[in-house]
């Protein structure tokens, strides 16, 4: 009888990568895919790379999703890990999206407002029917121009604070945490909820969502307004002590207007959810913005029973680079394990056997 | 490798390792919450494992990686083709040549010495886990040395089946004072925790702890006066080179019920059939056969 355990792991392991370095190439006939058309054909796909993988690197998040032939959690992951190596030699100055250089924004809880209502680049209100002219190659037309911006566009959020109707931001000077330097550890603070959500699974966050709406912990929640742009980040060198503006990202920010708190004391007012993801995200943003709403139960003296207000089943589940490892070493040999439960089975069923002859 | 620090992390990183390693050895057994990193392999392939080595490791250190008991297992491989990549340290698949062991799943039959560190890839470190599941609750629990919920499920079992029927990751008591997940071991290796000489040092990158057993410390396996912790192995000899007193791993060989059973520790089967020693099964008896 020969030895049949499975010998060889290294040259199996070079095998496997020349062999999926082939399956990635495809057939050779068709020209192969630059990642410049992946930057500007697949933005969306970019854009979710860049959040779940934390790198705003338009360019990177590219690559990696051509080096994982499309499979985003994979490209993520391939960004994190490149992200790990990189120092962190600063933090943001705190972006203020009044002054974002709107491409998209739209309320839903006021007909008209300051600065008006943008659809812009969406596909809210496109008939999903397969267009086989994009198949062909197609040039489309070029958009109306939209008029110059006049200045800031206020939040609408800012708006109804002015009449006290929706509960304040508490601004605060605290260095915010950062949970990729620091352990997640409970309570955890909005900053830290927010961090995660920002990075988390953009399905795990819909799902979750979803399910407040649904009834496990629903907030009544308004989208009091989403907008896409351009927003210069600056941050301050230690050495010049003013702010220098290192560059513009593309974020989406989505404000939730959600169900009345208050008390005999304090009255009712507006609370708020919160969402903001890099790039043009809107699913993931007002996904975020529920969640974060949920997981404020607490800290608004609700009962705290669903899934989703719970911050660690949330917090501890969101992130897919996480799960998606978890999840997958399940493919790792366990066999010692496996025998030690054989060993334990035979055992347990052999007393069973044994004690009815008794 | 270029543009990488030795040994992937970059110092302050390591630095902040390890003094989450240094408060693991004042306190044995307890879980040190750390700034776990993102590593170029998923987690839940030993990310919590591979940071700890990348921060006890230097240039003069022989390192083996085990899985399964293996050298050859393709993520042993993988993992120390990292270091050997990353950090340019020599490796070995002998236990006796090497000064740091990252390990999944095993520990190594040959008994380890003080001039030795065996590194422990964890994928739970929280003994309570599957009792309860919140980690703000089970911190409480580790605190007040409440275990009761682990002595009553281990009663339970005992009541239902007979005996304990956890048969890997058996929880141990640390130093009197701490419950601890010896990681997925099989609960037959439970024994060599205790009074190891060698520093145990136990690493899990995606629930962000580290832990460890100083050398010398007591390392206790739960059990009950009238139920005593037991090992158990599969009950046959080695294959190929005889040993009685290895674990072993089943391997099948045909569809009518045919068995292979051979050390799953690869270097202790190698080193003994080198010393001449031979089971039912070796390629020399067959021949003589």
């Amino acid at each position: 009888m020969a030895y049949v355990a499975v010998k060889g792991g290294e040259r199996a392991i070079d095998n496997a990568h020349t062999w999926l370095a082939e399956d990635r190439r495809g057939r050779p006939e068709v020209p192969d895919l630059e990642t410049a058309q992946i930057r500007e054909q697949l933005g969306r796909s970019v854009d979710r790379v860049m959040a779940e993988g934390s790198l705003y690197d338009e360019g990177l998040a590219a690559l990696a999703i051509k080096q994982a032939q499309g499979d985003l959690i994979e490209a993520a992951f391939l960004v994190r890990a490149y992200r790990t190596t990189l120092p962190r030699f600063a933090a943001s100055q705190p972006l203020d999206t009044a002054d974002m250089h709107i491409r998209r924004r739209i309320s839903a809880v006021f007909k008209d407002m300051p600065g008006g209502q943008i659809l812009g680049p969406t596909y809210d209100y496109t008939h999903r029917l397969l267009d086989f002219a994009l198949e062909a190659g197609f040039t489309p037309p070029a958009p109306a121009e939209m008029p110059e911006e006049t200045g800031p566009v206020p939040r609408i959020h800012d708006i109804l604070g002015t009449e006290g109707l929706i509960e304040p931001d508490l601004r605060s000077d605290a260095e915010p945490g950062d949970i990729t330097r620091a352990p997640l550890a409970f309570p955890a603070g909005r900053d830290i909820r927010l961090q995660s959500l920002a990075r988390g699974d953009e399905g795990f966050l819909l799902a979750m969502g979803y399910s407040t709406q649904r009834g496990w912990g629903g907030s009544h929640p308004f989208v009091g307004e989403i907008r896409v742009g351009e927003i210069g980040v600056e941050i301050v060198p230690p050495e010049l002590g003013f702010a220098v503006d290192i560059g513009d990202i593309t974020l989406t920010e989505c404000q939730m207007v959600n169900q009345f708190a208050g008390s005999k004391t304090v009255p009712p007012q507006f609370t708020r959810g919160y969402g903001l993801v890099f790039g043009h995200a809107e699913r993931k943003a007002m996904a975020m913005a529920l969640v974060d709403r949920a997981l404020r139960a607490e800290e608004l003296g609700e009962d705290v029973k669903a899934p989703a207000q719970n911050p660690e089943f949330v917090l501890y589940h969101c992130d897919n680079i996480e799960a998606t490892g978890f999840v997958e070493h399940l493919k790792l040999p366990h066999y010692v394990d496996f025998q030690s439960e054989l060993e334990t089975i035979r055992r347990m069923r052999a007393d069973v056997v044994k004690e009815p002859a008794e | 490798m270029s543009g990488y620090n030795f040994a992937y992390l970059d110092e302050q990183t390591k630095r902040m390792i390890r003094r989450a390693l240094l408060k693991a050895v004042a306190i044995p057994g307890h879980q040190i919450p750390f700034g776990s990193r993102e590593m170029p392999l998923p987690y839940g392939w030993g990310t919590g494992g591979i940071q700890v080595t990348a921060a006890v490791l230097g240039p003069q250190d022989v390192l083996k990686v085990i899985d399964q008991g293996a050298d050859d297992t393709t993520n042993a491989v993988s993992i120390r083709r990292f270091f050997a990549r990353t950090a340019g340290v020599a490796t070995t698949t002998h236990t006796a040549d090497a000064t740091v062991i990252q390990t999944r799943h095993r520990i190594p039959e040959l008994a380890l010495r003080e001039d030795q560190i065996i590194v422990y890839q964890v994928p739970q470190p929280e003994p309570l886990s599957k009792l309860e599941p919140s980690r703000a609750e089970t911190r409480r629990m580790h605190g007040l040395a409440e275990y009761g919920l682990m002595h009553v499920k281990l009663y339970e079992d005992i009541t239902r089946f007979g005996h304990v029927s956890i048969s890997y990751d058996y929880p141990v008591m640390v130093n009197g004072r701490y419950l601890m997940a010896p990681s997925p071991i099989p609960a037959f290796d439970n024994p060599k925790l205790n009074m190891m000489p060698a520093l145990q040092l136990f690493g899990a990158g995606r629930e962000q702890r580290i832990y460890a057993v100083p050398p010398y410390t007591s390392v206790v396996s739960l059990d009950f006066d009238d139920h005593p912790f037991r090992t158990t192995r599969a009950p046959h000899a080695c294959g190929l080179c005889g040993a009685t007193d290895s674990y072993l791993d089943e391997i099948v060989t045909d569809d009518r019920g045919g068995r292979l059973f051979v050390c799953s520790d690869t270097d202790h089967c190698e080193t003994r059939r080198e010393a001449g020693h031979t089971g039912s099964e070796s390629p020399d008896v067959e021949q003589a056969a």
